[in-house]
C-alpha cells in the first residue's frame, strides 16, 4: 500500500470548525435528491385525498358519499368512523384533534372523509363530490372574536411573576399602557407535505413521511391503527424545509396513507395540493399583548405586566409550550426589576396553530421591543439608548434575573450590540436620516438596531434528549445514523463533521442516512433549535465509544500504554507504528472487537417547574443583534429595505458556512413575517390567503439591498455543548425585529418623532401608510 | 396521417398521439417521463420548483425561456425544445458551470426549489452575459425559496455570468444549429386536432383556421400562455373541452409599428412585447417587469391579460390610459373595440361568441406627453395589484391640462377610467392646487371593496396619492420607490 499520501496529511478534509458544503449539495442542484414524492411508486400505488369542511363550526347532520365513491378511479372512501383504532391525532394527548371530523366540525378546511383512488387527479376530483350537511354554529376566526365570545382556553395558561409588578406600576409618575397586534405565519415550506405508506406482514407498516418528528408520527400512526410502534416505521431521508410546519403537522398524512394501505395491502401516497396544505395545516400563532409599564425619566423599567393573548385555533395542539416561550422571550434582552406575565391560548375556530421558527418567542420578543420603543418616544430618545440601559447585567449585578427566575449567566449582548453599533455606522447614520427626513417631503427613512436573546432547549425537559448509531464497516467505511431529520438546515453535514473529527478522517468516508426509527428509537422532534446540540452529542458519544475500544484494541496489538495511540488524519499512530484507519480497522474487525455503538445524550442543568413559574429552562443563550435602513413612501407605504447589518453568536461555529445560511434564512423569512406576510380569513371562517398568488413570501428582491452578516467569531459557548458552538435555527429569526422598528422610526418622522406609531405587525403598505395617515392626524 | 404533438425532450424526440387536453407538462414529466428534479411547488406558477426551458424558433432563431411547468400544458408544446435539470450536467456527472456555482456558494438548503432556480439562472445565463445584481433579481423573481434569503443564490448568479466557459461544456450552445434544424422540421403550419377519451384539443395552424374553429366551437377555451387557465385545471378542476392552443399561430405573434402605433399581436408574450414597449413607452415597460415572474412574462400574453377581462389585470389600466382599443376577429371578419368599453362588467367584456382578440392598437402616445404607471401591491414583485393607476397628461402651452386620460385597476369591477377625476382636472393649471381639488372626485369614480389584497379604505387613499405622485414626478420630484433603478 502507498501510504505516502494520508502520511504527509495535516488535516481531514470537513473537519468541525469549517465551511463544508451541504451533504446534499450536488444532488440538489441536478435534481437527484429524492424526496418522497420521487421515490420510484411501488406498482399498484394508491392515492388519497381529503374531503374538507365548508362550515367553520357546526354539527354534522349527515353525510352523503354516493357520488365520490361513484367517481371514476376510486378504490375507497373512508370517515373517522372507519379509524381502526383511536380517531385522534392531538400531540399533547387531549383528546381534542380528530383526524377526521365525525360529529362537529371546527374550522373551515377540516377534514371530513378520505378518498383512495388510482390517481391523484381521480382522487382529487372525486372528494368535490361529497354532500355534507352542518348545523352552523357560532364561530369567530381572531383573537377581537375570541375574546367577545368569552372563548375557552385551549389548555392551561401560565404565569411568570417576580417581585411586585402591580405595586410598582401604581407609583407616578411615569407609567404607559398599550396594545400591539402581532399577525401569524404560514411556514410554506417548499415540498408541501406528503406521506407514503407500504403494509407489511402481520400488523406492520412503514411510512415515508415529510416530518421533523418521526418517532411521533410512528407513535400516531400506532395509535391510529391500534397497534404497538414496534409495528410502525417511518422514515425520513429529507424535507424540503420544515420551519416547524413539520413537528406535529405530518401526523394526519402518515396516518391517512397508513389506515388506506393497511385495509387495501396496497402502497398509499398522500400530498395534498398547496393550497389544501395552507388550508389544512397549522400556522404561526397570532397574538394580542396588553402591556402595563412603569420606568424612570431616563427610560429605565421598573415594572412590566403583560398579557399574551394568541389565536390558537380550535385544538391545543402544541400551543401551550407555544405561548409558555413566549413569555420566557417576552424580557427580550431586558431586565424587568418587577414583572408578571401571563399567556391567554385562546380557541378560535381555524385551523390549529402550531409549530414555527422561534415558537412563540418572537412574538414575546416584539412585545418588549415594542416596550422599548414606547419609552423612547415618551421620554424623547434614540430607542437603541433605551436599549442599552434596559440590558441585563452580568451576573452578580443584581440586575441578571429572568422573569423565571433563571440567572442570565453567559449575558454577551453588550458586546454584540456595541460591536454592530461601531460596524453598521449606527449613529452617524441615524444622524443623516434625521436630517434627510428634515427636508424630504414624502418619502422617509428610518433605522433601528435590535438585540436577541434566545433560550436554547426544549423546555418540556423530557425532549432534551438524543439517540445516534454509528458503524465502522471492516473497510473503515462509517455509517452514521441519528434522530435527527435533515430540513435544509444542514444538520447531517454539521453530525458527520462530528463523527469524521472524533475518527480523524475525511468526512467523505461518513456515510448519512435516512432518519428511521428502526434505528434509533424515542428521538424527540428536530426543533427548537437542538438538533445540532443534541444529535451531535449523541452521535459523539457513539463515536468516541468505539474509538476506546480501537485505542484499547492498538494499545493491545501494539503493545504501547494507551496514552500512545494517536488518532491522525486518516491513520492512527501507537508508538512508533503509524497505520492507515482501515488497517486498524480491518484489524480490530478481525481481533473481534464492538465496531458499532449507539450513542445518547441529555441535556445537563436543565429544570422547569411550569406551575411555580421558576427554573433554570435553558441551558444557555444565543445572542445577536441587527441593524436595518428602509425608506418609505408616505402616499402609499411601499418600502423597501435599504440596508441590513448582522452580527450573530453562533459561539464557536461548527460549520461557518451552513450557519451565516442560516442566519441569512431565518432574517429573511423573520422579514416577511413581519412586512408582507399576512393571513386573511373572511368573514365566513374561510382562509383567503391559501397559496403563493395571494401569500407573499419575501423574495430575492425584497432582501436588503446592501446586506452585510457575520458571526461573532469570537464567541465560544459558556457550556460544554458539542466543540462550544450555538444553535442557530431560531435565534436569528428575531433579528428581522430591526425591519419592523426602521419602518416604525420612518413612520415617527411623520409626527416629528413625538409619538409611537404603534406598527403592528406584518406591516405590510397598509398597515404603513394607515399608521402615517394617524399620526399626521395626531400632529 | 395521425395527428401528433412532436416536441423534443432533453435529447429524445417526442411524438405523442392520445393527450389530455389539460394534462401539464409537470405531470408529464414527472409521473410518465419520471423526470422528477422538476418538482411541483405551488401548481400555480408563483413559486418556480416547476421551472424548465422551453426552446422556440422565434424570428428563426432559437431562443430558450424559462417557463413554469405545472401551468404548461403539454398540447401546447408542439415544435418546441424542453430542457429539464436533468439536462445540465455532463454524461459523467460533471456539473454544469451554474449548478456548481450554486454548490461553491451555499446557494441550496433544503434543496426542493433548487432545481427552479437552476433552471431559472440557466435561462439567464443563455441570454445574458454579466448580469448584474438588479437583472439577476429581476430574472428570480418567479422563484421562491425558504431557506436561503437569496443572498448565497444571487452570488452564484453573479460569479457564473462572470466566468462563462466554452460552448462544448454546455448542452444547449453545444447542439444548437442541431435542435433548431430539429424543430425547423416540426414547423408544420397545419391544424393539429387531438382526441383523447372524448376530449379535444386543437391547435390552428393560422389565425384564419382559428377563425373557422371557433365559429365551429364557440365554447372552446382558448389557450394562449395558459399563466391563467393553466390554474383552472390545477385548482378548480374546471372542465375545458375542448382546447385551443394559439400560442403556435406565428401570425400572431408580430408587433407592427405603424406610424399612429403599435400592433401587438394577442399571441405577443409580456417578455417580447418588452423590447418595444421599452422604446415606445417606457412606463409601461417598467410595469411589465413587475407582472409575475420571469417564467409567466414567458408564457402570458396582452391579449390574454385583456380577454380575461379581469379587473387586477395589469395591462389594462396603461393600455386605456393611452387610448388602446381591441382587435376583434372572427369568421366574419374585424372589429376594433376601445378597450375603456370592451370591459362591461365582472367577468362579462364585448367579446361575442365565435370572436377572439387578435390584436391590440396602443396609439402612440402625443408629442411630449407624461406617462406614468404605478402599480400598488402588498409585495413589491410577482404580486397581484392592490391598486394600479395609470396616467397619460398632454400639457397646453400655457401650463393647463390639454388632456389627461387617468385609469384604474382594482378600484372597480372593471378595469375603470376616472372620468370624473379627468373632468376635474381638463383645462385647469398643471399645479398642486389643482391636484388636490380633483382627489375630491375619487369618491365619484370609484368605490373599491375590502379583500385580502387591500381595505377599501387603503385603495381609495392610496388612489388619489398617485394622483399626487404623478404630479411630484411631473414636476422633477421623484416619487416613486424603485427596487430595480432603470427599466430594461
Amino acid at each position: 500500500m502507498d501510504t505516502s499520501t494520508f502520511e504527509k496529511k495535516t488535516d481531514i478534509n470537513g473537519r468541525m470548525h469549517v465551511s463544508l458544503k451541504h451533504d446534499s449539495a450536488h444532488k440538489h442542484v441536478t435534481g437527484a435528491a429524492e424526496y418522497i414524492d420521487d421515490i420510484p411508486e411501488a406498482a399498484g400505488t394508491l392515492h388519497g385525498a381529503l374531503g374538507l369542511s365548508t362550515c367553520p363550526h357546526g354539527e354534522i347532520l349527515s353525510i352523503d358519499l354516493d357520488a365520490v365513491k361513484a367517481a371514476p378511479g376510486v378504490v375507497w372512501v373512508f370517515t373517522g368512523r372507519d379509524v381502526p383504532g383511536v380517531n385522534d391525532i392531538s400531540p399533547g394527548g387531549r383528546h381534542d384533534e380528530p383526524l377526521l371530523a365525525v360529529t362537529d366540525v371546527q374550522f373551515h378546511g377540516q377534514p371530513i372523509f378520505a378518498v383512495i383512488a388510482e390517481t391523484r387527479d381521480a382522487a382529487r376530483r372525486a372528494a368535490r363530490l361529497a354532500k355534507i350537511e352542518y348545523r352552523p354554529l357560532p364561530h369567530w376566526s381572531d383573537i377581537d372574536g375570541a375574546l367577545a365570545n368569552e372563548a375557552p382556553l385551549v389548555t392551561e395558561p401560565m404565569t411568570l411573576l417576580r417581585g411586585d409588578p402591580q405595586a410598582e406600576i401604581a407609583k407616578p409618575p411615569h407609567r404607559l399602557k398599550g396594545q400591539m397586534r402581532i399577525g401569524g405565519q404560514e411556514h410554506f415550506y417548499l415540498e408541501g407535505h406528503i406521506a407514503m405508506a407500504i403494509p407489511g406482514e402481520d400488523d406492520e407498516v412503514t411510512v415515508w413521511s415529510s416530518t421533523q418528528h418521526p418517532s411521533e408520527v410512528q407513535h400516531m400512526v400506532g395509535h391510529i391503527l391500534g397497534v404497538p410502534a414496534n409495528a410502525v416505521t417511518v422514515q425520513t431521508r429529507r424535507m424540503g424545509g420544515g420551519f416547524g410546519g413539520k413537528e406535529t403537522q405530518g401526523n394526519q398524512f402518515a396516518a391517512l396513507a397508513a389506515i388506506a394501505a393497511k385495509k387495501l395491502k396496497r402502497a398509499v401516497k398522500f400530498r395534498p395540493d398547496r393550497d389544501e396544505d395552507m388550508v389544512m395545516t397549522g400556522k404561526r400563532h397570532d397574538f394580542l399583548i396588553d402591556y402595563d409599564v412603569a420606568y424612570d425619566e431616563r427610560g429605565r423599567i421598573h415594572a412590566v405586566d403583560a398579557t399574551f393573548a394568541a389565536r390558537c385555533g380550535f385544538s391545543s395542539d402544541l400551543s401551550g409550550p407555544v405561548t409558555d416561550r413566549a413569555l420566557f422571550h417576552a424580557d427580550s434582552s431586558y431586565f424587568y426589576p418587577h414583572v408578571r406575565l401571563t399567556s391567554k391560548p385562546l380557541k378560535t375556530h381555524t385551523v390549529s396553530n402550531t409549530a414555527f421558527r422561534g415558537f412563540g418567542g418572537p412574538q414575546g420578543m416584539l412585545g418588549a421591543e415594542r416596550i422599548i420603543e414606547e419609552i423612547a418616544y415618551a421620554v424623547g430618545r434614540d430607542p437603541l439608548d433605551i436599549r442599552k440601559l434596559n440590558f441585563y447585567g452580568q451576573p452578580g449585578s443584581g440586575r441578571d434575573l429572568t422573569p423565571y427566575h433563571q440567572q442570565v449567566q453567559d449575558n454577551i449582548i453588550g458586546r454584540v450590540v456595541e460591536e454592530l453599533e461601531q460596524s453598521s455606522d449606527y449613529q452617524a447614520r441615524r444622524q443623516a436620516i434625521i436630517e434627510f427626513n428634515r427636508t424630504s417631503r414624502f418619502l422617509r427613512k428610518g433605522i433601528a438596531l435590535t438585540p436577541v436573546k434566545f433560550g436554547i432547549s426544549f423546555t418540556l425537559t423530557a425532549y432534551n434528549q438524543a439517540g445516534a448509531l454509528v458503524h465502522v464497516y471492516s473497510d473503515g467505511s462509517i455509517h452514521l445514523n441519528h434522530g435527527g431529520t435533515e430540513m435544509g438546515q444542514g444538520l447531517n453535514t454539521k453530525v458527520a463533521q462530528v463523527v469524521a473529527d472524533c475518527f480523524q478522517v475525511d468526512v467523505d468516508r461518513v456515510k448519512i442516512t435516512a432518519t428511521t426509527t428502526a434505528k434509533v428509537p424515542n428521538t424527540s422532534a428536530t426543533a427548537a433549535s437542538s438538533g445540532t446540540d443534541l444529535n451531535g452529542m449523541a452521535a459523539y458519544d457513539a463515536a468516541r465509544q468505539i474509538k476506546e475500544r480501537l485505542i484499547d484494541f492498538a494499545a493491545r496489538c501494539y503493545n504501547v500504554p494507551k496514552e500512545e495511540v494517536e488518532f491522525l488524519p486518516n491513520r492512527v499512530r501507537a508508538g512508533n507504528e503509524i497505520v492507515p484507519f482501515e488497517t486498524l480497522v480491518w484489524r480490530a474487525y478481525y481481533d473481534r472487537v464492538q465496531l458499532s455503538a449507539a450513542g445518547f445524550y441529555k441535556t445537563p442543568k436543565i429544570h422547569w417547574d411550569r406551575k411555580a413559574g421558576r427554573g433554570h429552562p435553558f441551558y444557555y443563550f444565543a445572542y445577536g443583534a441587527s441593524c436595518t435602513e428602509v425608506t418609505i413612501d408616505t402616499l402609499t407605504g411601499e418600502y423597501l429595505i435599504d440596508r441590513t447589518d448582522i452580527l450573530h453568536d453562533v459561539g464557536k461555529s461548527l460549520n461557518p458556512a451552513i450557519d451565516i445560511g442560516q442566519v441569512e434564512g431565518a432574517f429573511v423569512q423573520g422579514m416577511g413575517w413581519l412586512t408582507t406576510e399576512e393571513l386573511w380569513w373572511d368573514d365566513k371562517g374561510r382562509l383567503r390567503t391559501h397559496a403563493p398568488s395571494t401569500y407573499k413570501i419575501p423574495l430575492a428582491s425584497d432582501r436588503p439591498k446592501i446586506f452585510n452578516v457575520k458571526l461573532a467569531e469570537w464567541s465560544q459557548n459558556a457550556e460544554a455543548t458539542i466543540a462550544r458552538s450555538k444553535a442557530v435555527g431560531e435565534p436569528p429569526f428575531m433579528l428581522a425585529i430591526s425591519v419592523l422598528e426602521a419602518l416604525s422610526m420612518a413612520v415617527a418622522s411623520v409626527a416629528d418623532y413625538r409619538f409611537c406609531p404603534r406598527l403592528d405587525a406584518p406591516a405590510t403598505p397598509e398597515r404603513v401608510l394607515m399608521a402615517v395617515e394617524r399620526l399626521k392626524g395626531l400632529a | 396521417m395521425t395527428d401528433s404533438i412532436r416536441f423534443i425532450l432533453n435529447g429524445e424526440d417526442v411524438s405523442l398521439t392520445s393527450v389530455r387536453p389539460t394534462e401539464t407538462l409537470l405531470d408529464y414529466l414527472r409521473v410518465k417521463r419520471r423526470l422528477t428534479g422538476t418538482k411541483e411547488g405551488c401548481a400555480e406558477g408563483d413559486c418556480g420548483a416547476c421551472t424548465v426551458l422551453v426552446g422556440r424558433l422565434i424570428d428563426g432563431m432559437l431562443q430558450y425561456e424559462s417557463v413554469n411547468a405545472c401551468i404548461r400544458f403539454v398540447g401546447s408544446l408542439h415544435g418546441t425544445h424542453v430542457v429539464t435539470v436533468e439536462h445540465l450536467a455532463g454524461p459523467d456527472g460533471i456539473l454544469h458551470p451554474i449548478q456548481q456555482a450554486m454548490v461553491d456558494c451555499h446557494g441550496s438548503q433544503c434543496g426542493f426549489c433548487t432545481p427552479g432556480f437552476v433552471m431559472s439562472l440557466y435561462g439567464l445565463w443563455l441570454s445574458t452575459e454579466k448580469p448584474d445584481r438588479n437583472t439577476i433579481e429581476r430574472a428570480l423573481q418567479g422563484n421562491l425559496c425558504r431557506c436561503t434569503g437569496y443572498e448565497p443564490i444571487v452570488r452564484a448568479a453573479e460569479q457564473v455570468g462572470a466566468a462563462r466557459p466554452s460552448a462544448i461544456f454546455d448542452p444547449l450552445e453545444r447542439n444548437r444549429t442541431e435542435i433548431m434544424a430539429r424543430l425547423w422540421a416540426l414547423q408544420a403550419g397545419e391544424t393539429i386536432t387531438i382526441e383523447d377519451n372524448g376530449e379535444r384539443l386543437i391547435i390552428p395552424g393560422s389565425a384564419s383556421a382559428l377563425a373557422e374553429i371557433l365559429a365551429e366551437e364557440p365554447t372552446a377555451t382558448v389557450v394562449a400562455g395558459s399563466t391563467d387557465v393553466g390554474l383552472w385545471v390545477t385548482k378548480q378542476m374546471r372542465p375545458l373541452n375542448p382546447v385551443v392552443f394559439i400560442n403556435g399561430i406565428s401570425e400572431l405573434q408580430t408587433i407592427q409599428r405603424g406610424e399612429r402605433g403599435l400592433t401587438i399581436g394577442a399571441g405577443v408574450t409580456y417578455s417580447q412585447a418588452m423590447a418595444v414597449l421599452a422604446e415606445t413607452v417606457p412606463a409601461f415597460a417598467g410595469l411589465v417587469n413587475r407582472i409575475g415572474g420571469e417564467q409567466v412574462r414567458n408564457m402570458g400574453t396582452i391579449g390574454g391579460n385583456i380577454a380575461n377581462g379581469s379587473p387586477i389585470g395589469d395591462t389594462p389600466p396603461p393600455l386605456i390610459a393611452l387610448g388602446a382599443s381591441v382587435n376583434l376577429r372572427s369568421r366574419g371578419g374585424s372589429r376594433m373595440v376601445p378597450l375603456d368599453i370592451f370591459f362591461i362588467a365582472y367577468g362579462k367584456q364585448d367579446r361575442r361568441p365565435g370572436e377572439f382578440v387578435e390584436s391590440i392598437f396602443v396609439p402612440l402616445p402625443e408629442e411630449g406627453a407624461r406617462l406614468a404607471v404605478y402599480k400598488i401591491t402588498k409585495r413589491r414583485d410577482e404580486d397581484i395589484t392592490a391598486v394600479c393607476g395609470a396616467f397619460n397628461l398632454t400639457l397646453g402651452e400655457d401650463g393647463t391640462v390639454r388632456n389627461i386620460r387617468i385609469a384604474y385597476g382594482g378600484m372597480a369591477a372593471t378595469p375603470k377610467r376616472a372620468l370624473s377625476v379627468e373632468a376635474a382636472l381638463r383645462g385647469k393649471a398643471w399645479t398642486e392646487e389643482t391636484v388636490i381639488e380633483a382627489q375630491a372626485a375619487y369618491d365619484r369614480d370609484y368605490k373599491p371593496l375590502t379583500d385580502w389584497r387591500a381595505s377599501a379604505e387603503y385603495r381609495q387613499i392610496t388612489a388619489r396619492n398617485l394622483l399626487l405622485r404623478f404630479f411630484l414626478e411631473t414636476s422633477g420630484n421623484p416619487q416613486e420607490l424603485k427596487r430595480f433603478e432603470e427599466v430594461a
